[in-house]
């Protein structure tokens, strides 16, 4: 399955031979877990291990609510108080299930910034990364909906607002809109349809997620030094990888234990603190909440949606070109699924020959900044939209779509990279001196 | 009983127009000191009965408890009375429609606290978590690890924060309250000095009673809170454990690869 050259599965008893001619999944599994891995790997790299356990934690935990929980508008909101008061440690299920998106995102978004600085996404890793992106939007649409069945005012109130952004597409939004909500506005259809999606997308990114690792076990790992491994021969890509397991199945456990401390503290102490008190009120159709903030992990982009108001220049002439079809808000909604775009263009956008960050002098500097632009639209998003507020937003904004439209593709010309390592041996060799004979 | 009656009069007359106004910024909370903040902080069994019994006498005027069944007041980790009491206690307190009968009886434990008498006086189950009373340092929040989000501040505020000042607009009464985002309040004070007694001898003044009443809401609102601190406690610590053995493990594993010796 590799490219890399490696000892593949030899059925050794009757009984494994018997079944290896028929149906060869011991092999599929040992060449998974066997699969050669660059020995150079650093502590970035654990966060693959720490979304699949996500996934994992948030199917099991969200198996055992769907037992419990009822998605009717007059019922959900009640539904999970018994939840939380009646059913058997279910307090501790919803707090698992509610903090486990937001462990999620939070390792989903290390993941990607991994990816981003050293060029994870480059040939021959596209596809890697392309299904990378579709999983990260299908846990976007996963967040939103699952945020939507406690029935409270923001799960209301954010459902009015998100679903609006497709209402903004001209000619069809309307209609468009009214399909998706299954009625004029907000209602039980909307709870029953999001209820059935929130259960079926996760089963869908499961599978994404074993094509993504079918991928990358395709091409190899990248690795902090972007140099390929050895492929000439098994001797040779013995000196540059290791086995995954042991190697780095404990290595990664080892970070996910030390991850979970951090998460059960959350959890266990202030399992309400990435939430908002207002989703404790139930949902109100007649009553509007001050400020309509959405789950911390959407920030970033809802920045981006608000920053394009109707007296910015681009905007107003776009929407003069277009005679009036692309408005202000379309023109925020074309922004906010843009800034994900182009993050998913940046395989043919990165124009360098180098793939790791760390020989890119200039790159570095540029890449800092978007990490530091990432959040400022996060801080940005959480605050009413208003200058200075808007302003802000709309400098994050511009860098974001700056660095991978603009700075990514002349960076791989005027840029002079520095020299990378002859092997990954070497490089694993100058950090930790000779392996002992 | 009479109390109780004269104050739904008087609050039914008040919010007959309307809720609250909800113009300006926040108001001021201040930060209560309660047993039940921080990772290692526990409900006081004694301030969660005081706190049901302004609940009771007060707040239950025209308030309600919809989500918080009655016989949860004999739970461990709550105010923990015995089932008789909290039997006596239904049966004396609350009167519940029962569709088999086609009429109401006096409430057993398996019911649940009724709900609000008035319609613009919100349920009190959830209250102490869906009011945030402080977003510090800087907005983080970060420090309610150590406090709470503030909740059960927001109700004290509420409770202490009446200037004595009113003012009429389009028939209703509006009272100011320094607490109350936009400043005016449509519930008349409801708590005053002395206005409970405590059956403990516990200081029966505005600021305490308002305090005892709001852990008691606290604990509506996460009755759980105790049981999950000692789920967390357990996690973290077993996940610490984990977390070493695995680190040892890992650094052995590793050590002939890197060139080092291993001594553990």
């Amino acid at each position: 399955m590799s490219g890399i050259p490696h000892d593949h599965y030899e059925p050794k008893t009757g009984a494994e031979k018997w079944l290896h001619s028929r149906l060869p999944v011991v092999g599929l599994l040992y060449d998974t877990l066997m699969i050669p891995t660059p020995k150079n790997l650093n502590w970035w790299w654990i966060w693959g291990i720490v979304l699949a356990f996500c996934l994992a934690l948030q199917i099991v935990t969200g198996i055992v609510l769907v037992m419990h929980y009822t998605p009717h508008v007059d019922l959900a909101f009640a539904s999970i108080e018994h939840i939380m008061r009646d059913v058997n440690g279910g307090h501790m299920i919803r707090y698992l299930h509610m903090n486990g998106a937001s462990l999620f995102f939070f390792a989903v978004y290390i993941h990607m910034f991994r990816g981003l600085f050293y060029g994870s996404y480059k040939a021959p890793r596209e596809v890697t990364w392309i299904v990378g992106m579709i999983i990260y939007l299908l846990m976007m649409a996963t967040g939103f909906m699952g945020y939507v069945l406690p029935w409270g005012q923001m799960s209301f109130w954010g459902a009015t607002v998100i679903t609006g952004l497709f209402g903004a597409i001209p000619f069809v939004g309307e209609a468009l809109q009214t399909f998706l909500l299954g009625g004029p506005a907000v209602d039980n259809a909307t709870l029953n349809r999001f209820f059935s999606l929130h259960y079926l997308l996760p089963f869908v990114i499961a599978g994404l997620v074993i094509v993504h690792i079918w991928a990358f076990h395709t091409t190899g790992n990248n690795n902090p030094t972007g140099v390929d491994v050895r492929k000439g021969s098994k001797e040779e890509a013995k000196k540059d990888t290791l086995p995954f397991w042991p190697y780095f199945v404990i290595k990664d456990l080892f970070a996910l234990a030390v991850v979970l401390v951090v998460f059960f503290a959350i959890v266990g102490f202030m399992p309400n603190y990435l939430g908002h008190p207002d989703n404790y009120i139930e949902a109100n159709p007649l009553a509007t909440p001050a400020h309509i903030v959405p789950e911390w992990y959407f920030l970033p982009f809802y920045a981006i949606l608000r920053a394009f108001t109707g007296d910015v220049w681009v905007v107003m002439f776009t929407s003069w070109i277009t005679g009036g079809i692309i408005d202000a808000k379309f023109f925020g909604v074309l922004a906010m699924f843009g800034a994900i775009a182009v993050m998913a263009l940046t395989p043919w956008l990165d124009t360098s020959t180098v793939r790791s960050g760390k020989y890119r002098p200039m790159f570095k500097w540029w890449y800092r900044l978007l990490l530091l632009d990432f959040f400022v639209l996060m801080w940005a998003g959480a605050m009413p939209a208003e200058p200075p507020y808007s302003t802000i937003s709309l400098i994050g904004a511009t860098y974001w779509f700056a660095y991978f439209l603009v700075i990514l593709p002349l960076l791989g010309i005027i840029e002079k990279p520095l020299p990378t390592p002859e092997t990954i041996e070497d490089d694993f060799n100058a950090h930790y001196g000779k392996p002992a004979e | 009983m009479l109390k109780k009656l004269a104050i739904s009069a008087v609050a039914a007359l008040t919010f007959a127009a309307g809720g609250a106004m909800a113009a300006g910024g926040a108001g001021h909370i201040e930060d209560v000191d309660f047993s039940f903040e921080g990772p290692f902080g526990k409900f006081d069994e004694n301030q969660l009965q005081r706190g049901l019994k302004v609940y009771t006498e007060v707040c239950s005027a025209c308030h309600g408890l919809r989500y918080v069944p009655i016989r949860t007041l004999s739970d461990e980790g709550g105010p923990h009375f015995s089932e008789a009491e909290v039997r006596a206690y239904a049966a004396d307190n609350f009167e519940t429609f029962d569709p088999e009968l086609d009429d109401t009886r006096p409430a057993k434990p398996a019911d649940f606290f009724p709900g609000s008498n008035l319609e613009n006086a919100p349920d009190l189950s959830l209250m102490a978590k869906a009011r945030a009373g402080f977003h510090g340092p800087q907005g983080t929040g970060i420090n309610q690890f150590f406090k709470g989000m503030g909740g059960p501040e927001y109700i004290v505020a509420i409770l202490t924060g009446y200037t004595g000042k009113e003012k009429t607009q389009a028939g209703t009464t509006f009272y100011e309250n320094t607490a109350f985002p936009g400043g005016w309040i449509s519930m008349a004070p409801p708590l005053e000095d002395g206005q409970v007694e405590f059956d403990d001898g516990h200081a029966d003044d505005l600021h305490h009673a308002s305090e005892d009443v709001s852990a008691f809401l606290m604990w509506t609102a996460e009755p759980k809170l105790m049981a999950r601190k000692q789920a967390g406690f357990v996690g973290v610590l077993f996940l610490s454990v984990l977390s070493v053995l695995l680190y040892l493990t890992n650094k052995k594993l590793w050590a002939p690869i890197k060139g080092k010796k291993f001594n553990a």
